[in-house]
């Protein structure tokens, strides 16, 4: 099977002033279609740094990257965007839902961006919420939701579009115990069901639901293994 | 992304914070409302200066007579007694570019009607007077050049002179009493209002020219006018026709240089292009301070719109994550400003309006609001929207979507 995510010797340097910092030392690795990567290591190691460049939001200072067959290093801003947008569904750590808009609203956002109009968009962001659990709550504003509720809107909002790739940083951050625990079984069983997921963790516990772990230190992966857990 | 979505979000943010939003508009409002009512108290204005220099008659010049010397003591303007009758038929046959002219006399005094009685102007003229001043009658007739060469005994009365004495009763074919000599009323002349000096242009009787130079002034030369009234034949000759009158009576009254004429003219459009003139310097001054406000409340918008920003970074960096281009944050920004400046031009033509319709009713101060002054200040209070929404919203554009995440 191909590589949806395909990286070769990634560099990036960061210029403060005169003092120049290499966060990333030439990373390489390969993530298959339905694979569930959980990206480790301490903070300062690099891995978020790596996260923004695939999820094109930051560009390397070397290397190349190919996403689902596309070198997304020559492309520009505008092109970036449509790639996050049509490529990409990005879950955070602080779940990064807009207040004051009701769930479904934030999850149709990334389709408002995709140009659709407003019934096809109403009709995928709700089928996406029921995905996650969530039908009935479409009205719901996020402060009338709980956290891992947010979180699930959250995830909603990043499939809605049928991205190639979920990436999710730190996704059970701010939950407690059994939360993420619900959470984690949720990418789970979007998993099972042939979505790609690359997920920033620093819970071993949580890393435990991939199949395949990445850890990183000091801008190179130190080892890349698979967990023993079959996706 | 289709506009109506921005304008959804736009509306959204602007409800948000309604308070905000609402200050933000004030000086927009302020702006705009005192632009709208100035300008419909300035147009109000000029329209009823321009009415009364027209209630006056077009293309008008008047003839004065100077002053003269009498016993060591100079009379006033129009003291001098001596343009004649024959001076004005000079004028209508010499001149090329006159029209028309008529000589009056004028005089004050007391008219008596039964036992009623008002003092008024009484002025002396011929047919032609009429035809200058562009003044009908309302009912009966006007004086005919058989009036004036038989020195009848007849008058036309003013609307306020009318109503003075006879109240709402007929006044025609009946007999009034001027400086107590009778005179018929034969007609009522059209109301005219006030004249751009502010004096009752109604509150005058009117009798054959001759009629007045024999019983009701008094002077040394029966045939002696106090001033003349000439209609030139457009307004392009107004000045040619004036030169003409001036060189013509310097001549009749062998005015050589060096000695001072005893007469003046004075041209009507000289007096339109002074209040023309005053009128736009005040509209000007006033237009000026208005768009002063509106600077004022462009600064304020744009100083709003840069808090927004920032306290919505978090929400820009999600919006560009999730695919938003540099333009559909420039587009929601922008929209946003303009129409904070758009719903307060809305807000500030309504108060506008509304204020000069109460001025008007209150002040009782001729307003006019036009259609052109609402248009110019929506599209003015849009302007400022996008010239004053356009640095935020860049700002907000240009934003690294990785630290506008991690934006606390």
């Amino acid at each position: 099977m191909s590589d949806v995510i395909s990286l070769t010797d990634i560099r990036r340097v960061f210029t403060m002033g005169d003092q120049q910092f290499e966060a990333l030392k030439g990373i390489s690795y390969g993530v298959a279609a339905g694979e569930f990567v959980a990206i480790m290591g301490a903070s300062g190691s690099g891995k978020s740094t790596c996260m923004n460049i695939v999820g094109c939001l930051d560009r390397p200072t070397s290397g190349q990257y190919l996403l689902d067959g596309l070198d997304v290093g020559a492309m520009d801003p505008n092109q970036l965007a449509d790639i996050r947008n049509k490529k990409l569904g990005f879950v955070f750590q602080g779940f990064n839902l807009l207040a004051r808009t009701p769930a479904v609203e934030n999850v149709e956002l990334p389709l408002v961006y995709a140009g659709l109009n407003a019934k096809e968009r109403r009709q995928k962001a709700v089928i996406a919420m029921e995905q996650v659990g969530l039908a009935g709550k479409e009205n719901n504003h996020p402060s009338q939701l709980s956290g891992g509720q947010q979180q699930r809107v959250a995830i909603a909002r990043a499939l809605v579009n049928n991205p190639a790739v979920i990436l999710a940083d730190e996704p059970t951050g701010n939950l407690d115990s059994t939360t993420s625990e619900e959470i984690m079984v949720l990418f789970t069983a979007l998993n099972k069901k042939g979505i790609t997921i690359i997920m920033v963790t620093h819970e071993h516990d949580v890393a435990a639901y991939a199949g395949r772990q990445i850890t990183f230190k000091d801008g190179k992966i130190i080892s890349d293994r698979p967990t023993g857990r079959t996706a | 992304m289709d506009f109506s979505q921005t304008l959804k979000i736009a509306l959204r943010a602007l409800r948000t914070n309604k308070m905000r939003s609402f200050l933000t508009m004030l000086g927009i409002i302020i702006g705009i409302a005192a632009v709208i009512a100035m300008m419909a108290v300035g147009t109000g204005a000029s329209y009823v200066i321009s009415q009364q220099i027209a209630s006056i008659g077009s293309n008008i010049i008047l003839v004065i007579p100077g002053s003269t010397t009498s016993g060591g003591l100079r009379t006033g303007s129009g003291g001098a007694q001596t343009l004649t009758s024959d001076d004005v038929k000079a004028i209508m046959n010499e001149c090329p570019s006159v029209s028309t002219a008529s000589g009056t006399v004028r005089s004050s005094g007391q008219i008596v009607y039964g036992n009623m009685n008002w003092s008024t102007v009484i002025m002396g003229g011929t047919p032609e007077l009429f035809e200058i001043r562009e003044w009908p009658v309302t009912s009966g007739r006007s004086i005919t050049q058989q009036d004036v060469d038989s020195a009848g005994k007849v008058c036309l009365l003013g609307q306020t002179v009318a109503d003075n004495l006879f109240g709402s009763a007929d006044p025609i074919g009946n007999i009034v009493r001027i400086k107590k000599i009778p005179f018929t009323v034969i007609g009522i002349l059209e109301g005219k209002g006030q004249s751009p000096q502010g004096t009752d242009q109604d509150d005058t009787v009117f009798v054959p020219l001759r009629t007045a130079q024999r019983n009701l002034v008094r002077s040394q030369r029966t045939d002696s006018v106090g001033a003349l009234i000439v209609k030139a034949k457009s307004e392009m000759v107004l000045d040619k026709a004036e030169e003409e009158i001036n060189s013509l009576l310097n001549q009749r009254h062998r005015i050589t240089n060096g000695k001072e004429p005893d007469f003046s003219t004075r041209n009507l459009s000289e007096i339109l292009a002074v209040a023309e003139k005053s009128s736009k310097a005040m509209s000007l001054l006033l237009g000026a301070v208005a768009s002063i406000s509106l600077i004022v409340g462009g600064i304020g918008i744009m100083n709003i719109m840069l808090v927004s920003v920032t306290e919505r970074t978090r929400e820009i960096g999600i919006r560009m994550a999730i695919g938003a281009k540099k333009n559909d944050i420039l587009l929601q920004f922008m929209t946003e400003a303009v129409l904070l400046t758009m719903l307060g031009g809305l807000i500030g033509i309504a108060l506008g309006a509304g204020g000069a319709t109460i001025v008007s009713k209150l002040l009782g101060w001729p307003t006019m609001i036009s259609i052109q002054s609402i248009t110019i200040a929506f599209f003015f209070s849009a302007a400022v929207g996008i010239f004053f929404g356009f640095y935020p919203a860049r700002k907000a554009a240009g934003l690294n979507p990785i630290d506008a995440l991690r934006y606390e």
